[in-house]
């Protein structure tokens, strides 16, 4: 079924999935000028997809997971990476995101970024990617933490060569609030070593479902709990811990903005799925701390109140900021509800969020690209001169705001369902009632780009570039493509749920 | 008294711990001064540190390898880990000075509250 030969390096795509961009930044640092090191970025990414999609087929195929033992070392010894089903579709995700932006980033650095600091962007974003990669693919809690370091300093980096010099505040306020965040999540690992003596995620879940039995114990592992679910709610922008995000994407370049949109807050979010019910189980969460009712509460009001302060945005990229704040919320919904469906319909959300949402960030890019500027008074009319990019940054918006025929449906379907599953009424009311406000703020800078005369800025504006609208619209016709075709995205979802939720029973 | 007193005192260590922990995050949150929040934040890394450090040493332990003479060992990997949590604390501490460094040539001041001043959006 694998489509791939990778011949004697098949074994090893675990490792080197993680690796290759590792090096890739290693050796773009080496080169001075922003076109080789962006060359040598493209190679890197574009076979990053292909891996881990290898490695999806391979767990589709033989419904086990694939152990990676470093060193060769065993499981409680040595650091393992483990690719399951839940594992796989999000590096499948995040990997995809990875390459499709690269063709689009050329254009865009050589416009925003100074000569010598290019190459070391490119640098970033591949050690960024790594990171990512790597926080999804590891099967150890401290070498999770140390690839959250990984991606957050790379991030950190990436958002201050904005060229606004907000981009260096935001930057600083995201780098006070990610550390709180990794070392809340350390300190909760520190705990939970310290009660079973071990850092690897499934000896982990063995061991503290005896070691609970002892009161003392107990406490230390509920403390870990909440130091881990506060910790990685700082880094994925749960609401009301998402103040960081909002003037870090709006003031970070194009490139990383839309990256980062699409895939950092995914591998932290994948990062609280695999801590709350792979090493924890429900259980343990449900009945000593109401963990569930709390994300539940925080994420209804991410929805709602993320929503409102995107409809009264004047700049494009910071209403998208806060519209991504409200999909988080969505994301943790499904987690918070905890069943079958709702996994499913959370889990595909990551991807098609993360699909749609790099879709709009993209677009914005280009308009940026042409006029300087994402501010609505700006961008006024933009739609008569860019017309291929704002028809994809409408077709993406549509997605956003869940219509039947787009791949956001998909995912609000299954939330609903498993709202309803759960008996909670309210809830699918709820998800109706956000989708409804993203209608008002989708739509009004819809009506902004296509139904007002031209601004002076706009007036002069010219259609995109190639290079960036095929990435644009591939991720636009996915957004279509995949609210009819749910086999990617619904049909993986279900199964990683499955193994989700069996592992809790 | 005395129990209360003896409790302290094995754990002291701990408490400690809790201590740096809580005034590296109080010192973040609650100065204006984009520098002393950057200290106050390796403050809070460094507790951290000592979370870990303090349950690794046993007290007449060696290092585990294997030796007729010793039957105490004390477990190397969480030194081994903050080995590592330290570097990361010396690079987030380091790109953040170097933002300080940007932020100071961009506003003329490290002062938060000055700075929203000069530009209120940003806040």
């Amino acid at each position: 079924m694998s489509a791939l030969n990778w011949g004697a390096a098949e074994p090893h795509l675990p490792i080197l999935l993680v690796m290759t961009p590792i090096f890739g930044a290693l050796f773009s640092t080496f080169l001075r000028r922003g076109v080789l090191a962006w060359l040598l970025a493209l190679i890197v990414t574009l076979s990053l997809p292909l891996m881990s999609i290898t490695l999806l087929l391979k767990v589709l195929e033989t419904g086990q997971p694939i152990i990676y033992k470093i060193g060769n070392w065993d499981a409680p010894f040595g650091i393992v990476y483990k690719v399951d089903q839940l594992s796989a579709y999000v590096l499948c995700v995040i990997s995809f995101i990875g390459a499709v932006i690269l063709p689009y980033a050329r254009r865009s650095i050589a416009a925003e970024i100074e000569e010598p600091a290019q190459s070391w962007y490119i640098t970033m974003y591949l050690l960024c990617l790594g990171g990512l990669l790597g926080i999804v693919i590891t099967g150890d809690a401290f070498n999770a933490f140390v690839f959250l370091e990984i991606s957050s300093l790379s991030t950190y980096v990436l958002i201050a060569l904005g060229r606004h010099r907000r981009a260096l505040l935001a930057s600083y306020q995201y780098l006070i609030m990610g550390t709180i965040g990794a070392t809340f999540y350390i300190i909760g690992v520190g705990l939970l070593y310290l009660v079973t003596g071990t850092l690897n995620f499934d000896d982990l879940s063995q061991r503290l479902s005896t070691a609970v039995a002892d009161p003392g114990m107990r406490n230390a592992t509920l403390t870990a709990l909440g130091f881990i679910v506060v910790g990685l709610a700082l880094k994925l922008a749960l609401f009301p811990m998402h103040v960081w995000l909002p003037n870090a994407y709006a003031y970070a370049p194009s490139v990383a903005t839309a990256f980062l949109a699409g895939t950092a807050t995914k591998a932290a979010i994948y990062l609280l799925i695999r801590v709350v019910f792979s090493v924890f189980g429900t259980a343990l969460s449900v009945e000593a701390l109401p963990i569930p009712d709390l994300l539940l509460v925080l994420s209804l009001a991410a929805m709602f109140l993320a929503s409102f302060s995107a409809v009264f945005e004047n700049n494009a990229k910071r209403m998208l900021a806060y519209s991504s704040v409200a999909q988080v919320g969505y994301i943790m919904l499904g987690v918070a509800l905890a069943n079958q469906a709702s996994m499913t319909g959370a889990l595909a959300h990551i991807a098609n969020h993360a699909i749609m949402k790099t879709a709009l960030f993209l677009a914005l890019g280009a308009v940026f690209y042409r006029i300087g500027s994402v501010l609505y008074s700006d961008m006024s009319g933009i739609g008569r001169k860019m017309p291929l990019t704002m028809a994809a940054f409408a077709i993406a918006g549509i997605g956003l705001m869940g219509t039947p025929g787009t791949s956001g449906f998909i995912s609000k379907w299954y939330l609903a369902i498993g709202a309803i599953d759960a008996g909670l009424y309210s809830v699918v009311f709820m998800i109706v009632a956000s989708s409804l406000i993203s209608v008002v703020y989708i739509g009004r800078i819809t009506e902004v780009v296509w139904f007002r005369e031209p601004s002076p800025a706009a007036a002069t504006a010219k259609e995109a570039p190639l290079s960036m609208l095929i990435p644009l619209w591939l991720l636009a016709g996915l957004t279509v493509y995949l609210g009819f075709d749910t086999r990617l995205t619904a049909d993986v979802s279900a199964k990683a749920a499955d193994i989700l939720i069996g592992g809790i029973r | 008294m005395m129990d209360a007193l003896q409790q302290f005192s094995a754990h002291y260590n701990y408490y400690i711990t809790i201590f740096l922990m809580i005034s590296g995050l109080f010192i973040v949150i609650a100065r204006g001064n984009l520098i002393k929040k950057l200290i106050g934040l390796s403050l809070f890394q460094t507790s951290v540190y000592l979370l870990y450090l303090t349950p690794a040493k046993i007290v007449g332990g060696t290092a585990p390898i294997y030796d007729k003479n010793f039957t105490v060992y004390a477990n190397p990997l969480p030194h081994v880990l903050m080995l590592t949590a330290i570097v990361v604390g010396v690079a987030t501490l380091a790109l953040g000075l170097a933002l300080v460094v940007r932020i100071k040539e961009a506003y003329g001041t490290v002062e938060e509250d000055e700075i929203f001043t000069k530009d209120p959006e940003s806040e």
